[in-house]
């Protein structure tokens, strides 16, 4: 139990001046994280009153997205129904309609893995579990340790913790931006350069520099003519992150696949776009074979540990499946 | 139904009456233990080992001591007047036998090896992180495999010679299956507020067992019982978990008196996975052997049940194995097995959960390499007699659950190849499987009063763990007495109530309804009586048995001499008011009295000549479906039909609900549930709602349920037998036969998992 300050400013100018403590948006990660000794900031600053909680249309076609604008909100959305569905479809995926509520575009794209390991409150500390996402250098616990739930693609031999979000993987087929705002003033983030690999850093999940905020996420034009689908597998029919997703967003053209984009979760240590998959598909005839070669050829790399190896084959399927669903 | 809408008196009985108290739990008004925030309360915060084996080499409380608001730290190093108990030798069991902090030894991970009280629950929490820990630790044992264990394996139930028979058994199945540990996921957590005045101890407790809980209590803190109390009067369900004390109430109860202050002190959800008990690991090995044409000619169950390093518990596979089905060779064996684990216990349906898992699957394994219907195999060798105890069944229509169940589920159109039925671009499978459990008759003692203000107290120190008990009693309290629900107040989970059993086995409605109806039969009857003797009582000089308590209105019968007739003098002569009905609290009233009460008892089965006869137990089945879709590895239950065989139902809708909870925890068993012993340190390491799957309202499958309601006199007037936890045995065992007959997969390690469906060859719908 740690004691810590809290502020709730109006202005992003304010917020962001107030770098050395930790943004609440809707508190569903970061509260949990702080009862389990995870994270222990100083300063709380709660930025629920910043004016990023819209959606608008964006003069290039495209959508803009507050920070702040909670998950239900966006799923239920009608422009993102209409126009951007896998976004919608996998959100709902997604916790529950409770945490949804609460749950905010910034805070998701900034939750942290589940790996139980890395959730100990002592892990990385002298007599707790190693785990080199807390404390980097002291090791990986769930290496060796209780690893089902751990990925598959993208891992290093420092940190296999899966990155646990549903929303971000559509957001990896949309190609959306992520704009931030920092001491340094504004910048714009490609969604794929947005999360880091574990490497030998895993301490460093993505690209912002200290202080910065996310204010918006931009989504580009919708792709004219293309079908989407979101597929998420797990073991129960609820309320649990995925073991393994698909984000599919492609059009066909007399039967042959023109624009695809392939994106998994619950497998990798990031929201993990395939190139891979895409380039079985393109051009290619939009049949089960191809579906089945894309497959394949996203899981090439695939690296599993003992309790995880399903995920291999599980993730085929989800990819086969999801391409049959995204086609039909 | 509305309570306006019910029938009266005796046919109150076997209907749906609504909870009496559930107006209070929907409005929040129900106090659970937790809920007695008493003037002066001090929190209490347990600190857990780290390791899963070991030693405590140092712990250090001096900046812990220091902290603001801290007025004790509980460890190994101060706490004394706790005492072992040895539960054979009192009158109360206790999980753990060994007192929390007894010495510098741990045994499984998060065992309390300290507590910190202080004047808030947040003061108390950050002294605890601040108490400074080093271990001497070994490396924990939560090895999987129970199956390399050397010591002993008594066995029982055994007839013939069950190895010769399997030897020349024409088909056998020889198969071993397992369940791992689950963990009680009640939704109150356990807690206790501990209030010692000086002499006397009260514990609000989240108990099965107040009269129990009292005794062990007592026994442990070396407090005359007459000295202690202990109140549980909303429970917000156990499973088994709550039956008897953890050390959260010792350490409670020890603070409070050292303290001289009331003390809360709560397990949270993560202790709930490691320090208050789950049902254990089970492994176990079956041996069938039949006869080409189906009959079972050899039985042999050898299991391990897998128990902490310092109590015994035994998870009794092999209770229902004896008698289920009829076979001249049998044995049972049975090996416990160490694991630097908790303290296991009963979970709902303890022993016949797993072992049906194992018993059923085999026979469904059986049936295919029979090539025979599964049904029809269980038909032809269902037992007329109990062959384990040979004794005749008190009432067993177990053929009529399976063919009732087969009509509603339309097992007729099955087609037994794997993969063969589909269903809207679906792969549906069916299995089925038998559930049995224990039936008797325990010890029970209640009190019913006729109060002065015209309601009726009815009184018992058993409780009600959200099973319906408030309502059983208030039914037969209405039945005899014919107030109306609403006048009815029942008090239940008191130790300074009439001693009445634990809520566990499946066995407090069978008895609390003998004690029950002879309290209130007696209640009346003095009730008659006052009213015929006081002078001035307008009933004064009848003949009691000439009178009747109807509606809460005393009257005159029919056998009553009629005016008109010639009468002696000084006869009683019935008025029209007399035979209109007067209310019982007016004729108090004239009496001068505040109530009339009355005490009741049930004598228990096993004292019983007749009843100790026959083989006592309930018995059913359920039919599962479920649909497989291979192309994305997804299973999911559909429907499931369930038809069970316990005797007399009291109360339909607390019935059904039980079997309906039942079904979906027996859902949760055989595909989600399971407490993963990480192997560092052997931590519970799911030890959360995020990642201990349970049933989830998303994956809950049409459920229909069925009762036979054959009444079972042998075991009480009513003909009621226990429905608590019957309901949970063969929902897995069903459901994994349907996945068989889905997929070809043949789990036999639950819970089913994805990693297994894979291995499906049926592959597209
Ligand atoms: C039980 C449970 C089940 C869940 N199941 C799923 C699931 O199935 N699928 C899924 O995808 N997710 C799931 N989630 C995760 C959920 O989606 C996230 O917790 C949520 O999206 C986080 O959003 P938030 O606004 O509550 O974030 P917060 O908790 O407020 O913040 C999270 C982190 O983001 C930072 N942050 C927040 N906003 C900004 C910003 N604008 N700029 C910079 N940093 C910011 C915070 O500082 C913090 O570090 C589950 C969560 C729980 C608790
Ligand atoms: S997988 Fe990553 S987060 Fe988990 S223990 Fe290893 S280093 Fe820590």
């Amino acid at each position: 139990m740690q004691t810590f300050g809290y502020v709730k400013p109006t202005g992003v100018d304010k917020a962001i001046g107030q770098s050395a403590g930790n943004f609440i948006a809707g508190g569903t990660t970061l509260v949990d994280l702080m009862k389990l000794s995870v994270e222990q900031p100083k300063t709380l600053v709660d930025i629920n009153l910043l004016p990023l909680d819209k959606i608008e249309k964006l003069p290039n076609g495209g959508l803009r997205i507050g920070a702040l604008v909670r998950n239900s909100d966006l799923a239920w959305n009608a422009d993102v129904k209409k126009d951007y569905a896998v976004l919608s479809e996998a959100l709902l995926s997604g916790a529950s309609p409770q945490l949804r509520n609460m749950a905010t575009t910034g805070g998701n794209l900034m939750q942290r893995t589940r790996c139980m390991y890395f959730r100990e409150p002592s892990a990385g500390m002298p007599g707790g579990y190693a785990c080199n996402k807390r404390t980097p250098g002291s090791g990986c616990a769930a290496m060796d340790g209780f690893n089902r739930i751990h990925a598959v693609l993208g891992t290093s031999e420092h940190c296999i913790a899966t990155h646990p979000s549903d929303m971000c993987v559509a957001m990896a087929v949309l190609e959306a931006t992520i704009h931030v705002q920092g001491p340094n003033g504004k910048r714009t983030i490609a969604f794929e350069d947005f999360h880091k690999l574990p490497g030998d850093t895993p301490n460093i999940e993505n690209a912002l520099e200290p202080g910065e905020l996310i204010t918006f996420v931009d989504l580009p034009k919708p792709v004219a003519g293309a079908k989407s689908t979101y597929l998420k597998l797990r073991d129960r029919a609820s309320y649990e992150f995925a073991l393994s997703s698909a984000a599919i967003v492609l059009r066909v053209e007399g039967g042959h696949i023109r624009y695809v984009r392939v994106a998994l979760g619950g497998v990798a240590t990031k929201p993990w776009r395939s190139h891979e998959a895409e380039k079985a598909l393109l051009g290619k005839r939009a049949d089960l074979e191809t579906f089945r070669k894309a497959a394949e050829a996203a899981m090439a790399e695939a690296k599993p540990r003992k309790d995880n190896a399903f995920k291999v084959e599980l993730a085929k399927r989800c990819i086969t499946h999801a391409l049959t669903l995204a086609t039909a | 139904m509305a309570i306006g809408n019910l029938p009266n008196a005796a046919d109150i009985i076997g209907t749906g009456v609504p909870r009496i108290d559930g107006s209070l739990k929907t409005s929040g008004t129900a106090r659970y233990a937790l809920d007695h925030d008493l003037p002066r309360l001090v929190h209490a915060v347990a600190v857990q080992s780290t390791i899963g084996h070991g030693r405590i080499r140092s712990l250090d409380a001096t900046k812990a001591e220091k902290m603001p608001g801290v007025l004790l730290v509980l460890h190994h190093g101060n706490m004394s007047d706790a005492y072992r108990l040895v539960s054979e030798q009192s009158a109360g069991r206790t999980n753990e036998a060994r007192p929390p902090f007894a010495d510098d030894k741990i045994a499984y991970w998060g065992q309390f090896i300290a507590a910190v009280v202080a004047e808030t629950l947040e003061q108390a929490n950050a002294a605890a992180d601040a108490i400074a820990i080093t271990y001497d630790a070994d490396d924990p044992d939560v090895e999987y495999d129970l199956s390399n264990f050397d010591g002993p394996r008594p066995s029982s139930w055994l007839r013939g010679d069950p190895d010769k028979a399997l030897a020349e058994a024409p088909v056998v199945v020889d198969e071993t299956y397992s369940t791992p540990v689950e963990t009680h996921n009640p939704m109150e957590m356990h807690g206790t507020v501990a209030d010692w005045d000086g002499e006397n101890l009260t514990l609000y407790e989240s108990s099965q067992g107040v009269v129990n809980h009292r005794n062990v209590m007592a026994a442990v803190l070396g407090i005359p019982r007459e000295n202690v109390r202990v109140i549980s009067r909303f429970i917000g369900s156990g499973f088994g978990g709550k039956l008897f004390p953890w050390p959260q109430s010792t350490i409670a109860a020890a603070a409070s008196i050292k303290l001289q202050r009331p003390v809360k002190m709560s397990v949270d959800r993560r202790m709930m996975f490691s320090n208050v008990g789950h049902r254990p690991h089970t492994q176990q090995r079956i041996r069938l052997g039949a006869n080409k044409d189906g009959k079972l000619t050899a039985i042999r169950h050898d299991f391990f049940s897998q128990t902490s390093i310092n109590d015994d518990f035994v998870e009794h596979c092999g209770e229902q194995t004896p008698f289920l089905y009829s076979c001249p060779n049998l044995v049972v064996t049975t090996g416990m097995v160490r694991r630097n684990v908790g303290a296991p216990a009963p979970m709902r349906g303890p022993g016949a959960v797993p072992g049906l898992f194992a018993l059923e699957s085999a026979m469904d394994e059986l049936a295919i390499k029979l090539n025979m219907d599964p049904v029809e195999l269980r038909l032809m060798n269902d037992s007329e007699r109990d062959e384990g105890t040979n004794k005749p069944f008190s009432s067993r229509h177990l053929k009529e659950c399976y063919t009732t169940g087969a009509e509603k589920i339309g097992w007729k159109k099955r087609t037994p190849e794997v993969g063969s039925m589909r269903r809207d671009g679906k792969v549906i499978g069916w299995g089925v499987a038998g559930a049995s459990w224990a039936a008797a008759r325990v010890p029970c003692t209640a009190s019913v009063e006729l109060c002065q203000n015209g309601r009726v107290c009815v009184r018992c120190a058993t409780q009600d763990i959200g099973t319906g008990t408030y309502t059983i009693f208030a039914q037969v309290a209405h039945a005899e007495t014919g107030v109306p629900l609403d006048r009815i107040d029942v008090f239940l989970g008191d130790t300074g109530l009439p001693e009445g059993p634990t809520s566990g086995g499946s066995m407090v409605t069978s008895a609390i309804l003998p004690a029950a109806t002879d309290a209130s039969k007696t209640a009346v009857k003095r009730m008659l009586q006052i009213a015929a003797t006081t002078p001035g009582s307008p009933f004064h000089g009848a003949k009691a048995e000439h009178l009747e308590l109807t509606a809460g209105l005393i009257r005159t019968t029919s056998q009553s001499p009629v005016q008109g007739v010639a009468l002696e003098k000084g006869e009683f002569t019935p008025t029209r008011e007399t035979m209109q009905g007067i209310p019982f609290a007016e004729i108090l009233r004239i009496a001068d009295l505040s109530g009339v009460s009355a005490t009741g008892r049930t004598h228990p089965s096993f004292e019983d000549e007749n009843a100790r006869k026959y083989s006592l137990h309930s018995y059913g089945c359920h039919f599962a479906e479920v649909e497989w879709e291979p192309e994305m590895a997804r299973l999911r239950v559909s429907r499931i039909f369930s038809v069970f065989d316990c005797g007399r139902i009291i109360n339909t809708k607390a019935g059904t609900n039980q079997i309906l909870g039942a079904a979906v925890m027996g859902v949760g068993m055989a595909l989600f549930e399971q407490t993963h012993y990480e192997p560092q340190r052997g931590q519970p390491i799911n030890g959360n709602f995020a990642d201990y799957l349970v049933t989830t309202c998303a994956d809950l499958p049409d459920l229909n349920v069925t009762f036979l309601d054959y009444p079972d006199l042998i075991v009480n007037e009513y003909g009621a037998r226990g429905i608590g936890e019957i309901g949970m045995a063969g929902v897995a065992p069903a459901i994994t036969s349907a996945v068989y007959h889905a997929t070809g997969v043949r789990v036999r390690s639950l819970p089913i998992r994805i990693e297994d469906l894979l291995q499906s060859k049926v592959l597209s719908a």
